[in-house]
């Protein structure tokens, strides 16, 4: 029988330090870990004593890829515990900055961390001269991404202008109409994307699992900025603030990101594909046709589709960015002042995130000092369900008779697929509410 | 021959690192006039010959303390990128509560599993030969620093306060609106962003230089009727000054 040992110090193309420990003997697989050796950052505890409307703006600072999802779970949770209630237009200008991180994080993960596995290079660097157009076409619709972004809260990474209560600096009117022109235009380029994507093989596997995500239940929205948690085992939805009656943590020692588990699980998914298992219904119209053309059905139980559900969910957030902008122009964009609190209390703000569901809550006292914060984050989520994903793999590869640098590169891709951010990910605490 | 270039992460959001991959219109041309040995976050290759190293994350862990003395014996040319690598950033603010409190609070009884040190810049622990603040830092900064560092001329920060490049921009001053702004005593080369996006200056790219923030003190106390607790509380918020009053 066969005794295999692989080690992968720091994988590439991720966000974050993580390394994979893999033990076979004679067979049988004794030991099998995604080890998070990211450093532990402690957020939670340091934003003890800071001032309430400081939140967002210190916890966009846990990950310069979704700063703008922080920036969303945060500015929610603090508006939940000071009872503020937000304008339409607020509403919309959030909706479309998350709208453009999701196409930033997605287009960044599928051209520059995961498709050069596919192609069989180390990274996007040689193919600037092997593929000069697929590199210069995923610089433009990454820049467009990040325009959006800047136009609406300043710049991407940590952006400025997205408050409690608020946005303190609104685009023009000539900025809405400049990117509704570059997103039409980058219809072409996602359809490019997609023809590039269809020519990649993607590993034949399957281990469906739970999925997790926000499902809207007012109105017909495919959940991002905001709804209720509903799985793929219990469609019964949980509103945000009772988060802990679906998710629950636990500290692990080979990582200084916490797991998370479910009632109904020992490991589930988030991201994009735990969306389109719970939400291709709601889909734009162009993105299901996408989903069609590239073999997805809910429940899809292959981990390495979560790409091609963000390919989906490209198209998806490009036409609602599209819709959002006609409807800001329609009703014209106006400077309001940021909500006041009423209130100091206790709130929990939820979002989908491009790695999937993230939970911020907070508790501020009298004064609207933070006295406790948690945050939840996916790629926290995700990591029993990676492994456990490695877990299922490792036979078929074994029995395949693969060489130890085909697993490794196989399971490194797994991981990769996941898109996960692990600095994000070592945030965690265990708290106890008084 | 090309230079060879290294991008490394210590404890941080890796929000710099991407910053480079966010310069779209200049990467094609950045690419052809330097070699990339080692960026984990970005490629698989990695090797240890390295001419520029840039470097983003504050030292936070013993790990980090090793991780960074050893880039640094690879590289000619250290370089240290964002607030948390120039002045332990967001990190530091862990400094300011006991470690056995902050790290129970996080990881329960396991907290020993997780070590961890009082977070500090790279500049405490290893010699760097340039600094690019800001949090982010400023992209323009860096593509400024690599045409510089390119041509073989010597790269320095703008030696003024960011309110010169604020007035520039033709914002309002946020003191006449009766809020607080760290404008007056922070390193300029952002270009205001933070005044122009509606949001006051929270010295991310560090102090200026002891005067300024001497006068700024005095300003603040005399001239202004503002908490000069929450100015504390703001020049605390990215390492930019630790200590409990303003000089």
């Amino acid at each position: 029988m066969k005794t295999v040992t692989i080690d992968v110090k720091q994988v590439t193309r991720v966000e974050g330090h993580g390394n994979i420990a893999v033990k076979v003997e004679d067979g049988r697989i004794t030991k099998l870990e995604l080890q998070i050796v990211e450093s532990p950052r402690f957020f939670e505890a340091f934003l003890r004593g800071r001032r309430w409307y400081e939140a967002p703006h210190v916890t966009c600072r846990v990950c310069g890829i979704c700063s703008v999802g922080h920036t969303t779970a945060s500015v929610k949770a603090i508006e939940a515990a000071t009872g503020i209630q937000v304008s339409e237009q607020t509403r919309m200008l959030r909706r479309l900055i998350l709208d453009a991180e999701h196409l930033q994080s997605h287009v960044l993960h599928l051209y520059f961390l995961a498709v050069p596995d596919f192609l069989g290079v180390g990274s996007v660097i040689p193919l600037a001269s092997t593929h000069p157009d697929v590199v210069r076409r995923a610089l433009r619709m990454k820049k467009l991404a990040n325009d959006l972004c800047a136009a609406v809260g300043g710049r991407h990474i940590h952006p400025i202008a997205e408050h409690v209560g608020g946005f303190t600096h609104l685009p023009s009117q000539d900025e809405l109409i400049d990117l509704k022109r570059r997103l039409e235009a980058s219809r072409d380029d996602l359809k490019l994307t997609a023809e590039l994507y269809a020519t990649l093989d993607l590993p034949d596997f399957q281990r469906p699992t739970e999925y997790i995500a926000l499902r809207c239940c007012g109105n017909g929205e495919y959940a991002l900025y905001d709804g209720r948690i509903v799985s793929t085992l219990q469609p019964e939805p949980t509103e945000a603030s009772e988060y802990r009656r679906r998710l629950i943590e636990s500290v692990v020692k080979h990582s200084a990101s916490k797991h998370v588990r479910s009632p109904h699980s020992e490991a589930y998914m988030v991201g994009a594909l735990a969306r389109f298992n719970v939400n291709a219904n709601r889909l734009h119209p162009a993105a299901r046709d996408l989903a069609r053309r590239l073999g997805m059905a809910p429940v899809c139980g292959n981990p390495f589709h979560n790409n091609s559900a963000q390919l989906v969910e490209c198209v998806h957030v490009t036409e609602d960015a599209i819709e959002l902008i006609d409807a800001l122009l329609t009703r014209g964009v106006a400077v309001e002042p940021l909500v006041r609190p009423e209130r100091f209390g206790r709130g929990v703000g939820a979002a989908e995130v491009p790695r999937g569901l993230l939970i911020h809550e907070y508790e501020l006292d009298d004064k609207g000092l933070i006295t406790a914060a948690n945050l939840i984050i996916p790629t926290g989520q995700n990591l029993a369900n990676i492994e456990a994903d490695m877990r299922a793999m490792m036979p078929s590869m074994l029995a395949a008779d693969m060489s130890r640098e085909q697993m490794t590169h196989r399971l490194e891709m797994l991981v990769r697929a996941y898109d996960p951010c692990i600095s994000c990910a070592t945030h965690f605490l265990d708290i106890e509410w008084q | 021959m090309k230079p060879k270039v290294a991008i490394f992460s210590l404890t941080g959001c890796e929000g710099c690192s991407l910053a480079i991959l966010e310069l779209e219109d200049r990467l094609l041309d950045i690419l052809d006039a330097v070699e990339v040995v080692n960026f984990r976050e970005g490629m698989t290759e990695r090797t240890w010959d390295i001419d520029i190293g840039f470097v983003d994350g504050a030292v936070s862990t013993p790990q980090d303390e090793t991780e960074v003395r050893h880039i640094r014996e690879h590289c000619t040319t250290l370089v240290a990128i964002g607030a948390c690598a120039c002045l332990g950033g967001l990190n530091t603010l862990k400094n300011h509560q006991p470690e056995e409190d902050y790290r129970r609070y996080v990881y329960g009884d396991r907290a020993e599993w997780f070590p961890t040190i009082t977070a500090r810049p790279i500049s405490s622990v290893v010699k760097v030969d340039y600094e690019l603040p800001g949090c982010p830092m400023i992209k323009e900064e860096f593509l400024r620093f690599v045409t510089h560092a390119l041509a073989g001329r010597t790269f320095t920060l703008p030696d003024h306060a960011v309110c010169v490049e604020c007035k520039k921009r033709g914002n309002l001053c946020l003191y006449e609106k009766g809020e607080i702004c760290l404008g007056p005593m922070t390193r300029a080369g952002c270009d205001a962003i933070c005044p122009t996006y509606g949001s006051k200056c929270e010295a991310c790219r560090g102090i200026l230089n002891e005067d300024v923030l001497k006068a700024a003190g005095i300003n603040l106390r005399e001239q202004y009727n503002v908490e000069l607790d929450d100015v504390l509380a703001d020049l605390q918020l990215f390492g930019a000054y630790q200590a409990k009053a303003l000089p």
